[in-house]
């Protein structure tokens, strides 16, 4: 039987679709029989994940009285697309093999990364109190940590795409379906080695590797265009010979199709170019690079809350 | 004495590890040919990546392979596997401990006539100073297999410093037994202990007979295991020699002469005559005028050392 895509097993709530068989043999008993009474959440029940991430990512930073607020909202859609629509992953067998992976390559939006391994059952809930302290399994950046889902160390900008295609090599060599995930930024492309992985990629014909661009347009100290500009990443990646999807990365619908596009495409990596809004989800945040590398203030922390709230 | 450059000895080596290890992925960036890894490219096409002229993305996509299970050999020139890509080991393979072995060739100054921007007498510091890293500098073809016998076998990131140049084969292969964190004597005297290792090594056993005829009775130790280092032999030498001496040929700033100042430091105070290279880049010219040039043939060795005690 054909393996098919199916979503991550955390999400087995509210489904209105039919019960779909799924097979993977490789997968252990109780893993298996796990998926194959898994559903697919909809496009409205995965939009209400992403809002309850974005608070989630909220109440860490804020306690942590400091790191990102800016990129964990602006990616956030994406990832909850990949942890709650598009991975194969399993909490209760983190170390599966031939589970999906996900490379944080952007490692500061490092929350956004948390609350999905939070909500996915991977981290238990009361770590997120940690977020940046000592002894915390939740550093600043992602340490690598299997048991929680954490694939890799990440948050030296570009390193990531190269990490995912030795990945995604990995699954090749090794026959097994896993698909490779990262998160790429917009200012880690002024990073040479960005564009070093992004040639292997296409040289290497990965089609098991996707990378989803937060194109947010805003980097530490200011705007990306003012500060050196990377546009048309769209155009640099097409010659770098990736198949690319021009997205808007708060549009879930539109997220989610190109994933599934992607899953298709053979013979060439794929990256998905999204358009996103750094901060989105709460006004006195968004597209404003003061926000890009500090937690929200009490105050700040209240409009955001309430605003969500409304949402 | 039959010859071999450590690189020919790895090359060969890991065609033959590959059998036993079918994990083993091996990685180059551009130079195959010079640090032998084509070897394996040949007998296991399927298991060997070039990534081309980019040091930095083969360290990351090595740590992508090891991550997935993999045993990943990275190689290229010393100076590009510890230099350009020092930070993406830094931060992808070793921070993770991952089973990144980077095993770099064209170490040292014995790179000759292609100059400084080739040669490298940094790299032992910098990658030595990395939590966690594993460092490697083989004093001949022999040691050098020993060598990668023991870090395919060991879990983490390593780093294994090989020579261009081929050098005189000083070990027995069916008795010597490497050992990481050991260091062994090579020869025994009363008055002098030298520390050396890699392409020294020989050199120094050469230095140690010239010293000899000036009655001077010289121990040499070979470190080929720089770190983890063994402690214990170099906090015994104080007592038993009136002079200590370390030869590298690499900066006498954080390398082999360092790590051994740092034992005597704290377990046997002692003053150590530190020989390699005085804070300064190689240049070019045929490998064994460059040494020479630097003090660094038997003769310079000797010399050095006969200056600082007498």
């Amino acid at each position: 039987m054909p393996i098919q895509p199916y979503g991550s097993v955390a999400v087995c709530r509210g489904s209105r679709r039919p019960l779909q068989w799924q097979s993977h043999w490789s997968l252990p008993l109780t893993a298996a029989l796990r998926l194959v009474f898994m559903k697919k959440p909809s496009i409205a029940e995965l939009e209400e994940i992403a809002h309850e991430l974005r608070v989630l990512i909220l109440k860490m930073v804020h306690h942590a009285k400091c790191g990102h607020t800016g990129g964990p909202l602006s990616c956030i859609d994406m990832l909850a697309a990949l942890y709650f629509y598009k991975m194969r992953l399993d909490p209760k067998n983190p170390s599966w093999p031939d589970r999906d992976r996900f490379v944080l390559s952007a490692g500061h939006t490092a929350p956004a990364l948390y609350a999905c391994l939070i909500r996915a059952g991977f981290i238990p809930e009361k770590e997120m109190w940690g977020l940046r302290k000592l002894g915390s399994g939740l550093q600043g950046h992602p340490k690598r940590n299997i048991e929680w889902g954490i694939e890799m160390s990440t948050g030296s900008l570009g390193q990531g795409m190269s990490v995912a295609n030795g990945m995604a090599l990995a699954a090749r060599l090794d026959k097994r379906p896993s698909r490779v995930y990262s998160l790429e930024s917009d200012g880690g492309a002024q990073e040479g080695m960005m564009w070093e992985g992004a040639m292997a990629a296409g040289h290497y014909k990965l089609d098991n590797r996707v990378a989803l661009m937060d194109y947010n347009g805003i980097q530490i100290d200011g705007f990306v265009k003012n500060i050196k500009d990377v546009h048309p990443l769209d155009k640099k990646f097409e010659a770098f010979n990736w198949h690319v999807i021009v997205v808007d990365g708060h549009n879930m619908k539109e997220i989610v199709e190109a994933l599934d596009e992607a899953e298709k495409v053979k013979g060439k990596p794929t990256v998905l170019v999204a358009r996103t809004i750094m901060g989105k989800g709460v006004t006195i945040f968004e597209n404003k690079p003061k926000y890009h590398g500090v937690a929200p203030t009490d105050e700040e922390m209240e409009i955001a809350m309430r605003e969500l709230k409304r949402g | 004495m039959a010859e071999i450059a450590t690189r020919e000895a790895y090359g060969k080596k890991l065609a033959d590890l590959g059998d036993k290890y079918p994990n083993i992925v091996v990685l180059d960036a551009d130079l195959s040919c010079s640090t032998k890894t084509g070897v394996f490219a040949a007998k296991f096409p399927d298991r060997f990546f070039n990534m081309g002229v980019a040091e930095q993305d083969m360290m990351g996509t090595a740590a992508g392979l090891a991550a997935s299970g993999k045993i990943v050999f990275v190689s290229t020139f010393a100076i590009f596997a510890t230099g350009r890509a020092w930070e993406p080991f830094r931060q992808s393979a070793a921070y993770p401990h991952l089973n990144v072995k980077v095993c770099a060739t064209h170490a040292g100054l014995t790179v000759g006539e292609d100059g400084a921007s080739h040669q490298t007498v940094e790299d032992i510091a910098v990658m030595r100073v990395i939590p966690g890293v594993k460092v490697f500098v083989p004093a001949d073809g022999v040691e050098t297999e020993k060598v990668l016998e023991e870090i395919v076998k060991t879990d983490g990131p390593c780093y294994v410093r090989l020579s261009r140049a081929k050098s005189p084969v000083l070990f027995d292969a069916a008795s010597y037994q490497f050992r990481i964190g050991k260091g062994n004597i090579l020869r025994e005297g009363s008055d002098l202990c030298v520390f050396t290792a890699g392409y020294m090594t020989s050199i120094v056993l050469e230095a140690a007979k010239k010293l000899e005829e000036k009655k001077i009775s010289t121990t040499v130790v070979n470190m080929a295991s720089v770190k983890p280092i063994d402690e214990e032999l170099i906090a015994a030498m104080p007592a038993r020699h009136r002079f200590l001496a370390s030869v590298e040929e690499h900066s006498v700033i954080g390398g082999l002469g360092s790590a051994v100042a740092e034992v005597l430091t704290a377990r046997a105070p002692a003053r150590l005559i530190r020989v390699g290279v005085d804070d300064q880049f190689g240049q070019s010219g045929d490998y064994l005028a460059v040494l020479k040039h630097y003090g660094l043939d038997a003769e310079g060795v000797a010399n050095t050392i006969l200056k600082n005690i007498s």
